[in-house]
């Protein structure tokens, strides 16, 4: 696509595709280091993470002030119009994307000192890694405007949700053997449930890029594998 | 204080000073004629000259009245016979043919119409009609100042015409009006103080006019109203009666002056305001 | 770009909506010349009952020219011709032997810059009604009345019907020319521009307008302002250099046009 006549719009949409990318390297990394300070019981990186959630937030702040200044003043359509509301809207993904590291990386912070059943986490750290994988693709697709790939992402998501049900199993499993494993695995419950959300993101941001570039909305019933 | 702008502000100051001299030098001329055709016409000016007819050369009294009355004949039928044709002809250049061959023809041949000295014109009807009918007449006298008065409605009636916006002709027309209405409905509606200031200075023009006059109706001492006959008028009664030694004869002329003066004035003034309301409130 | 992308692909223009809304105004293959020059290419489209159809692009794209061979406005200029088919209800626009003057009464069209008559704000609607029809009094201050009250303007100006309708402001005085059009019951109504010299309070009141007389006619509107287009129209035609580039639903042209020029145009990025 050519540039707008009147520069300063390109700029603006520039700067909010370059804040959406800044976004999503954090998002990224958040998601990564929780699962790595879970795994290998790393007090001091799950404290880091906590502490880059301000800087998710405040960017998602920024993006939608210039994008509703943007819309007041340039009357968007079109292409424009999907570029705008597409960013607000992965905006907000990756800030919930964000959060839910957060909560990981809280909850590590807590079950460390009583890790009880190490083992626990491979599961969850495979969930992760696959969910790590899908953001970075679906981010790729965003920058690249992609949409096939944007949708290859968006058909993916099932294999995580797949995954969260053999590790909801495991984790049963290991409370059963032992009830003191309860807390420990409870808690690795929730971060399991944490990361099957943002796959579901993951999902949200696929669509907001197909509907983007296509104009067209993807089907509400993602169709499911057989189980 | 920078050179070159000292010596443009010298400039300016020349330049205003040379144009302030020659409105005043100009001016100062017409203030004089208007202040001595006042002062030497007001002195002449009695009832007599409205109510008496021109006298005979030596006698004491008598006044204008058939001059004034066979001025005003001619110049009305003359302004009845012109207006119109010039109003119809000025229609058909803004109107019908503004884009024809022919239009541009008619509108060169009007231009020198309107600058041609009007003794010609007067020559040209003592040779179409005074000749063939064997005679002065009141009749032939309208219509040299018909004559004259045509290019001048022409002219006017076009460019009052031509100031009417298109889009306000679009705009009739989108209605559904057949031409002739959008023109007189509407065009000449929204032209009509233009036209009617047209009008009134083609009269004004040609209530002064004598050299026409001179080779068609010629003049009359006598009360006369009849149109194939001479008739009196007051431009050629002036010329005549300046031309005399008799005083008598010469203070008539002063008085005729102001009189045709004054109306060319009136003429005028109501023109120019009729021409101020033309524009929309 | 290439000029591939200009000629306009069947398959961009609404199809099927003729059984939703019937076609008032057909115009089948139309090219227009201003002498020598070809203003208007092969243009296809219809206008549908009780639809507002806009018509963007850029200047000299041909929307006006467009719109003036809609009520053969174009006849008033020697040097000017249209050919192909404009169809009004089967017949023929186009047609040398139609009456122009009826044409005209039942497509109206409103202009540009306020063009009130000359006269009162009263006469400058029961003007048009007695060309085509011998009103008792009564009747005819009921038809001015009715006219007035349907362009939005009766209460500004029912105190003051014998004031000359140039006194009226801008906006109103272009509800006026609204009203005077539908005083004369056309089938038609086309806007050329009607808000480019009003100020947006005036333009609100019209384009309110416009979407009221909606109900009653069908009518077309060129605009310069995209967002107006995108507002009163349903649907939406884009032109560009003489062609139809592409023409449908309002709400699609301006979320996810289908040709690469309209999106360029209404996102602002063209030339």
């Amino acid at each position: 696509m050519t540039d707008h006549t009147v520069k300063a719009y390109d700029k603006e949409l520039e700067q909010i595709g370059l804040k959406i990318a800044e976004m999503g390297g954090i998002a990224e990394k958040m998601l990564v280091d929780a699962m790595e300070a879970l795994s290998t019981m790393n007090t001091a990186l799950a404290e880091r993470t906590v502490t880059n959630d301000p800087k998710l937030d405040l960017l998602q702040r920024e993006i939608e002030d210039s994008a509703i200044l943007t819309i007041a003043r340039r009357q968007p359509v079109a292409g424009d119009l999907r570029e705008i509301v597409g960013a607000i809207r992965t905006a907000s993904d990756l800030e919930r994307v964000g959060d839910l590291a957060k909560n990981i990386a809280k909850r590590a912070i807590k079950v460390i000192s009583d890790s009880r059943v190490p083992r626990a986490t491979i599961g969850l750290k495979h969930m992760s890694d696959l969910a790590a994988r899908q953001l970075k693709d679906v981010l790729d697709a965003y920058s690249a405007r992609d949409a096939a790939a944007a949708k290859a992402v968006w058909l993916r998501d099932s294999e995580i949700d797949a995954l969260e049900d053999s590790v909801f199993r495991d984790l049963l499993t290991f409370m059963m053997e032992d009830p003191r494993n309860i807390t420990y695995c409870t808690h690795l419950l929730f971060c399991s449930k944490n990361i099957e959300r943002i796959g579901d993101h993951t999902t949200n941001i696929a669509e907001t890029i197909h509907y983007l570039v296509t104009g067209e909305s993807l089907p509400i019933e993602r169709p499911r594998p057989p189980r | 204080m920078n050179p070159i702008y000292a010596s443009r502000k010298r400039t300016d100051f020349i330049i205003r000073g040379l144009c302030i001299a020659a409105a005043i030098f100009g001016i100062g001329w017409l203030t004089l004629i208007l202040g001595s055709l006042l002062w030497n016409g007001l002195t002449s000016l009695g009832l007599n000259v409205f109510t008496q007819m021109t006298p005979p050369p030596g006698v004491t009294g008598g006044g204008l009245l058939n001059a004034i009355v066979g001025s005003l004949i001619m110049t009305i039928i003359g302004v009845a016979i012109g207006a119109p044709l010039g109003m119809f002809a000025g229609t058909y250049l803004a109107e019908y043919g503004r884009h024809d061959k022919l239009s541009s023809v008619i509108r060169f041949i009007n231009d020198v119409l309107l600058s041609a000295p009007s003794i010609i014109i007067g020559l040209f009807i003592y040779g179409a009609v005074v000749v063939p009918m064997g005679g002065f007449s009141a009749f032939a006298g309208s219509l040299a100042l018909a004559v004259i008065v045509i290019p001048v409605v022409v002219r006017t009636t076009e460019d009052m015409l031509m100031l009417v916006p298109t889009a306000l002709r679009e705009a009739a027309s989108a209605l559904g009006l057949p031409r002739a209405y959008v023109i007189t409905r509407v065009a000449y509606k929204a032209a009509r103080a233009g036209l009617i200031t047209g009008v009134l200075l083609a009269t004004a023009r040609v209530a002064g006019e004598t050299a026409p006059l001179l080779f068609t109706a010629l003049s009359n001492q006598f009360w006369s109203i009849d149109l194939t006959k001479t008739m009196a008028n007051l431009p050629v009664t002036i010329n005549n009666f300046v031309n005399n030694p008799d005083p008598n004869w010469k203070n008539l002329a002063w008085a005729g002056a102001l009189l045709i003066t004054l109306a060319v004035l009136t003429l005028n003034i109501a023109a120019r305001y009729l021409g101020a309301e033309r524009t929309p409130k | 770009m290439s000029m591939s992308s200009v000629t306009l692909p069947e398959a961009s223009v609404a199809n099927g909506d003729d059984a939703k809304h019937p076609v008032k105004l057909a115009v089948k293959n139309l090219d227009f010349f201003y002498g020598q020059t070809r203003a208007l290419k092969g243009i296809n489209l219809n206008l549908y009952k009780n639809i507002v159809t806009a018509f963007i692009g850029p200047s000299g794209c041909g929307k006006s020219t467009l719109l003036r061979v809609l009520n053969r406005m174009y006849d008033l200029y020697p040097g000017q011709r249209a050919t192909g088919e404009v169809l009004l209800d089967g017949q023929n626009v186009l047609d040398p032997k139609i009456d122009l003057n009826l044409l005209r009464a039942r497509v109206g069209m409103v202009f540009q810059k306020p063009t009130p008559f000359p006269m009162t704000i009263y006469d400058n609607i029961a003007f048009g009604i007695k060309l085509y029809e011998a009103l008792p009094k009564s009747e005819m201050d009921g038809r001015v009345e009715a006219a007035l009250k349907g362009a939005a303007l009766w209460n500004e100006v029912k105190d003051k019907l014998n004031a000359s309708g140039l006194s009226l402001s801008g906006g109103q005085q272009q509800r006026l020319c609204i009203a005077r059009t539908v005083a004369i019951k056309p089938e038609v109504i086309l806007f050329d521009e009607p808000c480019s010299a009003l100020d947006p309070i005036s333009t609100a009141k019209v384009e309110e307008l416009i979407d009221e007389l909606r109900s009653q006619y069908t009518i077309a509107i060129v605009t310069h302002n995209m967002q107006q287009a995108a507002r009163v129209s349903q649907y939406t035609a884009f032109m560009y250099l003489g062609d139809l580039v592409e023409f449908d639903d309002t709400s699609k042209i301006f979320t996810r046009p289908t040709q690469k020029q309209t999106q360029e145009y209404i996102t602002g990025r063209f030339g």
